[in-house]
């Protein structure tokens, strides 16, 4: 994020509001309850978690910074580095592995010509290895944004990534 | 055998309120209010239910130790945290028929005397979460929850929040910890969640497919529900099957079935995919101890063994497994098990919190070794070495995850060392070729 962005990091009126019903769903003084999901928010508004993103969030709940730090960078579903804007994150757990996981990460990386962990020079792509996304029956499969992808082939893969690439938002549900 | 859960998962429309309540939905909660919260629990305890998360506790037993101080406030916490690989079951029930886990919330709420409960569901899982969450408004707005639910005086408040990707919390004290907007570590037991759970308060946990499991026991009653099944195993248990089989997915059964019809009956599994035989099976989740192929439909005295928490377990960790999460994996000959071990081990080194040493460590320890082996780089001694580290995590960590790193690991040895041995000796061809089936042997006890 710029140094101009961080300026004006604040939700709109939606979120501020969504914020507030979020904490209101938790005894007086226990409104910390609420940080996975607003920051959940956060970063589906604001694209990722950077530190003036999450001192944000702080001063939202009235908490310390390093409170919002410490469980930002516990859950791995939270980016705390910039990624694409598309990341396409292949569960690579047991059921999906022996189900042919490892053989659709080598096509993406090939295709995309990225390694698991990179992201692509134009800057929309992440590819990640993921565990376990309880999607087992259904492997092997990939999660891109809220949504599952699954029983993936290469010719699904294509397909995918040309649909994102031409609009990296398409299936991503807003928050 | 009658379904009890997942009867009505194919009738139109069933996510609906309307749909749900026309087919009979929310009749437990209705007699429930009729009954004593005492009345309940004593169903609920001949029912014989017990947890269905992986731990396999009597759930009555759970619910009875619940703290009940006059005037502090006590919590009903679902763990839909599903994370167990193999398992999908929560999800499927959540996606498909939401209000079943709705109902069960209240009439377990009302039993325990809790008038705030919550759904910490997995944060991968945001677009069931989305579905709960609608069907959790339409209960509202039909009176099944809010202030003095259909005129019994009786007040809930219910609400869902989501993780966001931590296998650990699946563990009840780290899912408490995380609830209140904290790191997914583990707490110290004691004191237990009954005492001591939700910002301090007394507290139960309890997996989705249990609290679902609560409507029929109340609808048919505790004696009714415990008519299905076998022995302690009773009721009926919700299956994730996944793997190398023709007919993956989600099937309710009767624990009273043979592994051999799950496995291979058309109304089932469906048999091993493309012809294949069968390797071996996970019948549990990731966790439980992997079972080689002669010892999946037979037990070691050479019984069939059952779909049950005792079926499964029978021989112990010598030459059984567990029930577990009910998430279960089939192996064909072709799959490597050194490779899948290996697989498991990194998910458990990723997923370790960090707290203990031995698991922090240990998990990370053995990954490099099975890394190793898996490549071709392993040597004999570094069998050995697993099967210590593996044996100085077990039982030496807060909660069960260092268990549940261990466990995979000091099985695939015991069943499968000579395949580890081949790779040992085989650093090439193991690159390229698999193991395939191992042969018929007599087992042998581990030295202690």
């Amino acid at each position: 994020m710029s140094a101009e962005a961080t300026k004006n990091i604040t939700f709109p009126k939606e979120l501020l509001d969504e914020v507030a019903r979020l904490t209101a769903q938790y005894p007086e003084g226990k409104q910390k309850s609420a940080l996975l999901r607003i920051l959940h928010m956060a970063q589906a508004h604001f694209g990722w978690l950077d530190a003036p993103v999450m001192d944000y969030v702080a001063r939202l709940l009235h908490l310390q910074p390093i409170e919002v730090y410490e469980v930002a960078t516990f859950y791995s579903m939270y980016d705390t580095k910039k990624p694409g804007l598309v990341k396409l994150e292949v569960c690579q757990t047991g059921p999906c592995s022996i189900e042919g996981a490892d053989k659709i990460i080598r096509y993406i990386e090939k295709k995309l010509n990225i390694k698991v962990g990179e992201t692509t020079s134009d800057g929309i792509f992440t590819l990640k290895g993921v565990e376990c996304l309880g999607a087992c029956g259904y492997a092997p499969m990939l999660q891109c944004g809220h949504q599952y992808h699954e029983h993936l082939t290469e010719a699904k893969v294509d397909e995918l990534i040309e649909q994102y690439h031409k609009n990296p938002k398409a299936n991503y549900m807003e928050y | 055998m009658r379904k009890l859960l997942l009867d009505k998962v194919d009738v139109e429309g069933i996510k609906s309120y309307d749909v749900y309540r026309r087919e009979g939905g929310y009749r437990s909660v209705e007699k429930a209010l009729k009954m004593s919260p005492d009345e309940i629990l004593e169903e609920v305890k001949t029912s014989g239910l017990r947890g269905r998360g992986g731990a396999g506790f009597p759930t009555g037993l759970k619910w009875s130790f619940l703290a009940k101080p006059e005037g502090v406030p006590r919590y009903l916490l679902c763990n839909a945290d599903e994370s167990e690989p193999g398992t999908f079951k929560d999800r499927y029930l959540m996606e498909k028929i939401p209000h079943l886990l709705i109902e069960g919330m209240i009439a377990s709420s009302f039993a325990l005397g809790a008038n705030s409960s919550y759904i910490y569901i997995r944060g991968e899982y945001m677009f069931v979460m989305k579905i709960v969450e609608n069907a959790i408004a339409e209960a509202y707005a039909n009176g099944w929850l809010g202030k003095n639910i259909q005129g019994s005086g009786y007040d809930l408040d219910l609400t869902i929040t989501c993780g966001a990707g931590a296998y650990i919390c699946g563990e009840e004290t780290a899912l408490i910890e995380s609830l209140e907007g904290n790191r997914g570590n583990p707490r110290i037991k004691p004191p237990f969640p009954a005492v001591e759970g939700l910002w301090q308060r007394p507290s139960v946990v309890n997996n989705v497919e249990t609290i679902a499991a609560v409507v029929p026991i109340i609808n048919d009653g505790g004696e009714e529900y415990a008519k299905i099944g076998v022995g302690r195993s009773t009721g009926t248990k919700l299956i994730s099957a996944s793997g190398n089989i023709v007919n993956p997915g989600v099937y309710e059964i009767d624990m009273n079935m043979t592994v051999e019809e799950f496995i291979y009956s058309d109304k089932f599994l469906g048999g091993i995919k493309n012809g294949k035989k069968l390797k071996a099976c996970v019948p549990g989740g990731s966790s439980v101890p992997i079972l080689p192929h002669y010892l999946v439909t037979k037990t070691a005295k050479g019984e069939d063994r059952l779909m049950s928490y005792e079926g499964l377990a029978d021989g112990g960790f010598a030459t059984g497994s567990m029930l577990g999460s009910g998430g279960f994996i089939v192996y064909d000959e072709d799959q490597c098990i050194v490779r899948n071990t290996y697989n498991f081990t990194r998910f458990y080194q990723h997923e370790s919190c960090g707290q203990c040493s031995p698991c922090r460590e240990g998990t990370g320890w053995m990954k490099k070794v099975l890394h190793n082996i898996e490549t071709g780089k392993g040597t004999m001694d570094d069998i050995d070495l697993l099967w210590d580290i593996q044996k100085n995590i077990e039982g030496n960590t807060i909660c069960p995850l260092g268990d549940a790193a261990a466990w995979p690991v000091a099985a695939a040895i015991r069943h499968f060392r000579e395949e580890f041995e081949w790779h040992v000796t085989n650093p090439e061809l193991s690159q390229t070729q698999n193991y395939g089936l191992v042969a018929e042997k007599t087992f042998e006890v581990e030295p202690a």
